[in-house]
């Protein structure tokens, strides 16, 4: 086995040619892997390349490097204020320690319906840029995740940028997980909303799920009842029955179906705080 | 593939193969025991160590990522003689007991410290969620930190 950091995307483009080449950001989840003994073979590691680290924001859409870690993210004063339930997901994945090296670009790669940075984006509606030696494509985030740990990159394709909308400073960003302790812990289920609010009515709503199906889920049934409507307890209690039926959960060893079918309804609970 | 790095403050260079990790070097190669293998995946902790001022899991880095870095383990940040401030307020305060996670705590808390010379409770166990103890119930670890530069 060899590893290699290409410090130019061109020498990176030549090592992708080899087949069973891995390429790994962080390595917090590859590494497990491999360590696991899944995914052999060689590993060309992003790190080096400086192209594909950082954040910059330019007319409204925030660009952030796929191999920009997830301290760097909570480092960001523009993360901090503009995109809070980002910098609040981030918060909460990992510990310190796991945060210095994981990055964006790897927790959506990894493509875990538990990958806590996941909802968020899926609720902002951010963008996946993919390179390749010759190409240059844009997906949606909900398009580049394939299912469970599968991702829409051809063999020679790296995810290189996230691109996110930013949206209206008035909006209302939120984010909650549910694990069974504060740190290192995988969701059990998770909320990430975006929401305008007119007064107490809702004018625009758009609802991420994660952990309770095998993708992030966004739930159109109940973005579409609350919309127009007050943002009092009685509607949400009502659109949380429609989030019960439109979720798809499994039972694992962290929590059953039914418990994380109850608990992705009532994290909607939540957003009556926000009503003026 | 050959690396140069400089580690405690000496140059080094080595001849690593590509699924050597870091902490495989330093333990085996370099004979610096105090960094520990708890997990392996990242989970506990003990294994941390400083790479170019920041703290780092050894076990899910691979040795050749060290190449050009520069790198503190537990040794280099004091020693029996002449210890760090908070090596000596955790052997002060009954900070360790078995000793197992106390390397990676020891630096976890030093990177901390370097950003937030004199950070609160809540910031001390928020800076260490990502290092587990079994023996001391964490308790005396929080005071070692909070109480770093009180004699």
């Amino acid at each position: 086995m060899s590893a290699y950091l290409p410090g130019t995307l061109t020498d990176l483009w030549d090592l992708l040619e080899e087949a069973d080449t891995a390429v790994m950001a962080g390595g917090t989840d590859l590494l497990v892997r491999r360590r696991a003994g899944k995914c052999a073979g060689r590993i060309c590691c992003l790190e080096r390349i400086p192209e594909l680290r950082g954040v910059q924001e330019e007319e409204g859409v925030l660009e952030i490097g796929a191999t920009t870690t997830l301290t760097d993210l909570l480092e960001s004063a523009t993360v901090a204020a503009r995109l809070p339930m980002l910098h609040q997901a981030v918060r909460q994945l990992g510990s310190p320690l796991v945060r210095n090296q994981a990055t964006l670009g790897g927790n959506m790669c990894t493509a875990s319906p538990a990958g806590d940075t996941l909802p968020a984006l899926y609720a902002l509606g951010a963008q996946a840029v993919l390179l390749s030696r010759r190409t240059e494509r844009v997906l949606d985030v909900a398009e580049f995740i394939a299912g469970p740990g599968r991702t829409a990159l051809e063999p020679g394709e790296i995810l290189a940028r996230v691109r996110i909308p930013l949206p209206e400073p008035n909006a209302v960003q939120h984010f909650e997980k549910v694990g069974r302790r504060r740190a290192l812990a995988i969701s059990v289920a998770s909320l990430a909303a975006v929401l305008r609010l007119d007064g107490d009515v809702v004018r625009d709503i758009r609802l991420a799920f994660g952990s309770v199906a095998p993708t992030v889920l966004r739930c159109a049934e109940a973005e579409a009842w609350l919309t127009d409507r007050t943002l009092t307890a009685d509607n949400l209690r009502h659109a949380a029955g429609l989030v019960r039926s439109a979720v798809l959960p499994i039972d694992d060893v962290r929590a059953t179906a039914d418990y994380r079918r109850q608990v992705a309804g009532n994290l909607l609970l939540r957003l009556e705080t926000y009503r003026p | 593939m050959i690396i140069r790095f400089c580690i405690n403050g000496r140059d080094t260079e080595l001849d690593v193969r590509g699924d050597e990790r870091a902490v495989d070097i330093l333990r085996e190669r370099l004979g610096l025991t105090g960094t520990k293998e708890g997990c392996g995946t990242g989970e506990c902790g003990a294994c941390a160590i400083l790479v170019d001022g920041r703290a780092r899991l050894s076990c899910l880095t691979l040795a050749a990522q060290l190449d050009g870095r520069d790198l503190t383990t537990i040794e280099g940040l004091g020693s029996p003689e002449a210890p760090h401030p908070l090596q000596q307020s955790f052997a002060e305060r009954g900070a360790v007991q078995c000793g197992f996670c106390t390397p990676g705590m020891v630096v976890a808390a030093a990177d901390l410290l370097a950003r937030d010379p004199h950070p609160g409770r809540e910031a001390i166990r928020e800076a260490l969620s990502g290092n587990l103890c079994r023996c001391t119930g964490y308790s005396r670890i929080l005071d070692a930190v909070h109480k770093v530069d009180e004699r």
